[in-house]
């Protein structure tokens, strides 16, 4: 009996290894291949082909000094059913008409990382996958691709900025790295503490406002630095507290407020290196499918306004590259260990399985590629684009961009 | 400490049915990987708190590694024992405490990359735990029932989406005392097949008069467990050195007395909502993520034969404005966002249905409260079609079942 049941054991445990072995990478390449097929339909887009053309950016003719990136980092996460599915394409309809058609578009970008929202945002800073914890603020311990581009290129601390949604985020500029690390990172500006400054504190009554992570909605890391946060106002942006708190009524989200400030910091320091994480999306965590549905609609419509402001401002025309691309996906319905939308908990492959979109300069229009590569290869593609070399980075250079 | 290292005294901690469960197994225990048994002692220091399908599969899982021979279990676990840890959680109080270690050790495994080597060994233990004890089937055929839409005077966005293609629509609905006719209906189930914890009435709002035979819970009713938790999450956050994960513990560790529950006989149901405030992410704040969480978690632990779930307004989320005002008004509702919220609860309702044991027969209704609209699922209605016939939300279930 106990023999028996020993090699059934043996023959299950057998099918099951190569079974669950093989499936996340299946699963990942057929959620590749059911975007590319929903992008095909929806934006037109083409299969791209492995026999690249030498040096798009090159033929772009802009020189690697006078080249921008503006990063921005799909906030918090959405998943297929609710964008690039038939049935979701009706909350992207700037990225698929928009975007997409003049975008190089990568269908199959994993994430082999810790899925927290800074965790997973540093790990696409650094190239690298982090393990910081991610609810403590602390720095990357590797480089970031700002400080790459600043020491390696010699560029000013205001060549490169990161907007982010998060108190959690003000240490994502620079890393701890030794040969690196203080000094040579972005500055970090971060709206909601800007609008803390302004309103003095704020106090009980801006709770709701100034909700700080969605992932721990109880918890608001308490930053210092008022004042400075104010001068950053004055001087950087030229914007005064009154005009500020004014336009700031007006305004739906956090995201909006990041992109107002965007906006802002792009007319009045026009940084060569512009990072954005949107976090509007992770409203999921609270459970309310309208609200993330919501979150991905103005997202959606947030990053086309950038993508205008990109091509309206004089420093930028021309010359910019813009990416957009989630930190992750979020959990699938078939997960019972999760719960579908509202987290990315379980580490199943649709959320470590997302998409990256490159657009404008050096760029090609209109192609998808369905070859798997990772988050981590952001950093050295962009070392390639801009000219500086990431050391530390683990990713690859993506050849169907350079 | 390790596994190998247990004694029965050391269970003295826990409560006494729990020691008295898990003092028979010690030696089985024993034998088990150290980032295996500390999940399986967080189920087992809550039974004296579970609800009786959650103990009898409990109960079956330790009596099925009580059978196993030394070697069985050296093959049964060899994913976990491949899983490498820290000292740190080896020295960690794990059998007092195995909850706050298998948060500790959620955090290790995503931090050196271990995660997909233990969600590969977990699914493969659970494959293997289902095959020689299989989930035991239900005495009658389950029925789970949502109702979505309070409040929402029309809709022109079509309802039921997810759904359509695995049931029959009806636009014919008689919308007449609705609400009472499905909660007459699943009390007299109730009382047919009179099942401890077996029927359930889930209410994102204030609950509709109901019979007491059924388990019911509702987001009103615990207004004020949600005041009491609010303040106290308040003040643990003012306090210095507090952070996320040291108030996740905290919040895990609260009991129904915490929060001004705590009536005698009720033990397990408080229990059951505390975990839904504490643990839940969004139902201290929405109703529509309460409602669905609530279902959820009733249908994954109590495994209830029937379940209905209607669904109520949730606050609306303030927008950047109103919140600089510093208005101090009632929360505003927004019922269209909430029956958006509500109809993915439905599907979400169903889906955890078909988790459950003879999900094949069950039957599933769910209806746009006060109109016309409803979609029924269950196994002798056509899949995919559409009716607009005149009948009672009775009929349907009748249709359905």
């Amino acid at each position: 009996m106990s023999s028996h049941c020993s090699l059934q054991t043996a023959k299950d445990r057998a099918r099951l290894a190569a079974t669950r072995a093989s499936a996340p990478q299946e699963l990942a390449r057929q959620l590749a291949c059911s975007r590319r097929e929903f992008l095909r339909r929806a934006a037109g887009v083409a299969l791209g082909s492995s026999l690249l053309p030498s040096s798009l950016i090159a033929r772009a003719g802009i020189s690697t000094n006078k080249r921008k990136v503006v990063v921005i980092t799909f906030g918090g996460g959405a998943r297929d059913q609710e964008t690039f599915a038939p049935e979701g394409q009706e909350n992207i309809p700037h990225l698929i008409r928009e975007l997409i058609p003049q975008s190089t578009f990568f269908t199959q970008v994993v994430n082999r990382g810790i899925l927290g929202h800074y965790v997973a945002t540093a790990s696409l800073a650094t190239g690298v996958y982090e393990t910081i914890n991610n609810f403590a603020s602390l720095p990357p311990e590797h480089p970031t691709v700002f400080e790459y581009f600043r020491k390696d290129l010699k560029r000013p601390a205001s060549d490169a900025w990161v907007v982010a949604p998060s108190n959690g985020f003000n240490r994502i500029g620079e890393s701890s790295h030794r040969s690196y690390g203080p000094g040579l990172g972005a500055r970090v500006i971060l709206p909601k503490h800007l609008l803390t400054a302004a309103t003095s504190g704020g106090g009980t009554d801006y709770e709701h406002l100034l909700r700080d992570n969605y992932e721990t909605p109880f918890y608001t890391p308490e930053l210092g630095g008022g004042e400075f946060a104010l001068q950053q106002l004055g001087m950087m942006l030229k914007l005064s507290v009154d005009d500020f708190k004014t336009h700031a009524r007006t305004l739906s989200s956090p995201d909006e407020l990041s992109v107002y400030i965007v906006r802002q910091l792009m007319r009045q320091q026009a940084p060569s290196l512009l990072w954005i994480t949107m976090h509007d999306i992770d409203i999921a965590h609270a459970g309310a499918f309208s609200l993330y549905v919501d979150g991905i609609r103005r997202t959606d419509r947030l990053c086309a306004d950038i993508w205008k402001t990109i091509q309206s401002e004089p420093e930028y025309a021309g010359k910019t590259t813009l990416f957009i691309l989630p930190d992750f996906g979020r959990d699938s319905d078939d997960d019972s260990g999760g719960n579908g939308f509202q987290h990315h908990r379980t580490g199943d492959a649709p959320s470590r399985t997302t998409w990256m979109m490159a657009l404008g300069a050096g760029v090609r229009e209109g192609v998808v590629f369905d070859r798997p590569m990772e988050s981590t290869d952001l950093v050295p593609t962009l070392g390639s684009m801009l000219g500086f070399s990431p050391a530390l980075a683990q990713g690859k250079p993506i050849p169907e961009l350079l | 400490m390790l596994p190998a290292d247990l004694k029965p005294e050391q269970f003295n901690g826990y409560p006494p049915e729990a020691r008295k469960l898990v003092t028979g197994h010690v030696a089985a225990l024993q034998q088990l990987p150290l980032s295996f048994l500390p999940s399986l002692l967080r189920e087992v220091i809550e039974y004296d708190f579970k609800f009786p399908a959650e103990r009898r599969a409990l109960e079956n899982e330790l009596a099925n590694l009580k059978s196993l021979s030394a070697e069985q279990i050296k093959d049964w676990f060899q994913g976990f024992a491949q899983i490498l840890l820290s000292s740190q959680l080896e020295h960690s109080d794990w059998v007092n405490a195995p909850g706050q270690f298998v948060e500790q050790l959620s955090s290790y495994l995503w931090t050196t990359h271990q995660l997909d080597a233990f969600r590969t060994a977990a699914l493969a233990y659970a494959d293997r735990l289902r095959a020689v004890a299989p989930p035991e089937l239900p005495p009658a055929r389950r029925l789970g029932i949502t109702v979505i839409g309070q409040g929402v005077a029309t809709h022109d966005e079509p309802l039921f989406r997810k759904l359509r293609a695995h049931g029959a629509y009806f636009s014919g609905v008689k919308p007449e005392n609705g609400l009472e006719l499905l909660l007459n209906l699943v009390a007299a189930r109730a009382k047919a097949h009179p099942v401890p914890y077996g029927h359930w009435y889930i209410d994102g709002g204030q609950a509709a008069p109901y019979d007491p035979v059924l388990t019911c819970v509702s987001y009103h009713a615990l207004e004020s467990v949600r005041a009491a938790l609010s303040g106290k999450i308040r003040a643990e956050i003012e306090r210095p050195g507090m952070g996320p994960e040291a108030l996740r513990t905290i919040l895990a560790q609260m009991r129904p007395a915490d929060l001004g529950l705590g009536k005698a006989g009720e033990a397990v149901l408080d229990r059951f909502q505390v975990k839904l405030l504490t643990e839940g992410s969004g139902t201290q704040v929405f109703s529509t993520t309460f409602a669905q969480w609530a279902a959820r978690e009733a249908l994954r632990r109590a495994q209830p034969l029937t379940l209905l779930v209607r669904f109520a307004p949730r606050q609306r989320q303030k927008p950047m404005n109103e919140m600089l005002s510093a208005s101090h008004d009632v929360a505003e509702l927004d019922p269209l966002g909430s029956l958006i919220d509500a109809d993915m609860g439905a599907y979400y309702n169903w889906l955890n249905l078909q988790r459950l044991p003879g999900a094949e027969q069950s039957s599933f209704l769910v209806w746009f409260e006060g109109h016309h609209e409803a979609i029924a699922i269950g196994p002798s209605l056509p899949r995919g079609t559409e009716s607009n016939a005149a009948a009672g939300l009775d009929q349907l279930l009748a249709w359905a079942s």
